[in-house]
């Protein structure tokens, strides 16, 4: 914690959890795909289906999802930016059982035919975890720069990874592996201190057993 | 290095220093964060901007909220201020200040959290005021953000400044404590003299609840960014005459916390009792949000 915390952040309002999280939440989404968003389908789960509307949820998820910041004084007017680039979008309540109260859940489509499913939560103070990309469960807060390793579950392929980390002089400050089933596709969640050079995702990506490396810068 | 862990133990630490909590603050925060000190008042000296333009912004009469249930007292109690009302100008103009800002939020305006959105009119109703009506210069006003920034940390970590964990005593109760500490040193107070005022603030907002109507950040938060300058006000006033608080601020800030624990989940922003259950309460979340 440092003063920052206290006497900030700077956002636009009304809500920390409701607001500037929310905008945080479609930020992540937009860096998972990696373009430009052209559709949208959004789901809102607990509180966040309730009072979307009067919080200005909906403006902010979308300005995240335009790759706005939270302080970005275009978040009031997201709704109308959005029609005029071409983002297609709709809001829908949807109880996501277990989960947290303020829970959205983004499936998005690119210029270029990426799509992504990415479901988290604001957990107060403007703060995010998020907790499923893709079907697979993850978890992680934005806070740190974070990679996103997709990965074949192969004997040896996580030391791969860490190996040429570890060469790179990159620090891991929080691991976690999700495999939904044994040899299947899995997912490694690095959060990491201190910068990632783009020389290291490239090498990580010609790996053998490696689908794609995805940097989501801290936000 | 400070911890942050005892208001006390910073008032201490800047008597032996013979520094005012500010100075005591900018410096540490500087060593701990690994940026120059030049960099850290610079950052915090925006932040003062943002709070500024939101002042001006949010006095703006035509100002609505997105829910449509807030907006234009600010102007009300700006166009009153000029007849001194019963008070004087400077408190009236100080409660538009504070209104402004909080009504800005709630219009999707650009404000600092301080510490969090819906208090975040009791700084710029306090700190700004004394810049913005002559009593200080920029630089004072500036300091003066890292004094409250340290109490607010030092409650963060002892009790809570979520209402949804302590109430609104933790939101209004702490930006108040927060206020009061920061007049003090503005006007030249002692450290010692901060703690009282911080301490007597805390005092006088105990039990605060949280029940925001519809679950919106607008009523009772936004007048409630008025009693909280208020009463920062008062105890700061009250610490400069030499006046003691009888409980010691950390030990006020333990209550809080207690207090905030008793409190029933109902009255943590869950808005299911006090004003968010009154029956206008529920006609207004029905007229924002419909029937569902
Ligand atoms: S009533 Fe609740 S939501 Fe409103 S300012 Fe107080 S703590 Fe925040």
């Amino acid at each position: 914690m440092n003063v920052f915390d206290i006497i900030g952040p700077v956002m636009i309002g009304p809500s920390s959890s409701h607001t500037a999280g929310a905008v945080r939440l479609g930020r992540v989404a937009w860096k998972i795909l990696e373009e430009k968003a052209v559709w949208a389908d959004i789901r809102l789960s607990g509180s966040f289906a309730q009072t979307y509307r009067g919080h200005g949820t909906d403006k902010a998820l979308i300005a995240g999802i335009m790759g706005m910041h939270s302080y970005d004084e275009r978040i009031r007017r997201s709704l109308s930016l959005a029609d005029e680039e071409g983002l297609a979008y709709s809001f829908t309540a949807e109880d996501i059982p277990g989960a947290h109260p303020n829970t959205a859940r983004i499936h998005l489509k690119g210029e270029q035919g990426a799509e992504c499913v990415v479901q988290g939560a604001s957990i107060g103070g403007g703060n995010i975890l998020v907790t499923q990309i893709n079907g697979m469960e993850v978890s992680f807060t934005g806070q740190y720069n974070t990679l996103m390793v997709l990965h074949y579950d192969r004997p040896g392929t996580i030391a791969a990874v860490t190996n040429f980390m570890a060469y790179s002089g990159t620090n891991i400050g929080n691991f976690r592996l999700t495999r939904p089933k044994k040899g299947g596709e899995a997912v490694m969640t690095i959060e990491v201190d201190g910068d990632v050079e783009e020389t290291l995702i490239q090498s990580l990506r010609i790996l053998p057993n490696i689908i794609n490396v995805v940097l989501i810068r801290a936000i | 290095m400070l911890d942050y862990d005892s208001i006390a133990a910073i008032c201490e630490a800047a008597e032996e220093k013979q520094l005012s909590i500010s100075a005591l603050v900018l410096s540490d925060q500087a060593e701990q964060m690994e940026i120059s000190e030049d960099e850290l008042y610079e950052h915090m000296r925006e932040s003062l901007h943002v709070m500024q333009e939101a002042v001006k912004e949010g006095k703006n009469p035509k100002l609505r909220s997105t829910s449509g249930l807030t907006g234009g007292d600010a102007a009300m109690v700006e166009a009153y201020a000029g007849t001194g009302g019963i008070t004087g100008t400077f408190l009236n103009h100080a409660m538009a200040r504070a209104l402004a800002v909080s009504e800005y939020n709630a219009a999707m305006g650009k404000i600092v959290a301080s510490p969090t959105a819906g208090s975040c009119g009791i700084l710029p109703g306090t700190v700004v005021s004394m810049l913005e009506e002559g009593r200080c210069d920029e630089h004072a006003a500036v300091m003066a953000l890292f004094t409250a920034g340290a109490i607010g940390m030092v409650i963060a970590r002892n009790a809570s400044i979520a209402g949804a964990q302590g109430g609104c005593q933790a939101e209004c109760g702490s930006a108040s404590a927060m206020a009061a500490a920061a007049l003090v040193d503005l006007a030249g107070g002692t450290p010692g003299q901060a703690a009282h005022a911080c301490a007597m603030a805390i005092k006088n907002q105990l039990g605060l609840v949280c029940d925001p109507v519809a679950g919106l950040v607008e009523i009772p938060c936004i007048k409630r960014n008025v009693s909280g300058i208020a009463i920062a006000f008062t105890s700061a006033e009250m610490a400069l005459a030499g006046v003691e608080s009888k409980i010691p601020v950390d030990e006020c800030v333990l209550a809080m916390r207690q207090v905030g624990d008793m409190l029933p989940c109902s009255l943590k922003e869950t808005s299911q009792a006090g004003l968010a259950s009154t029956p206008t309460g529920i006609r207004l979340k029905k007229q924002v949000f419909g029937e569902g």
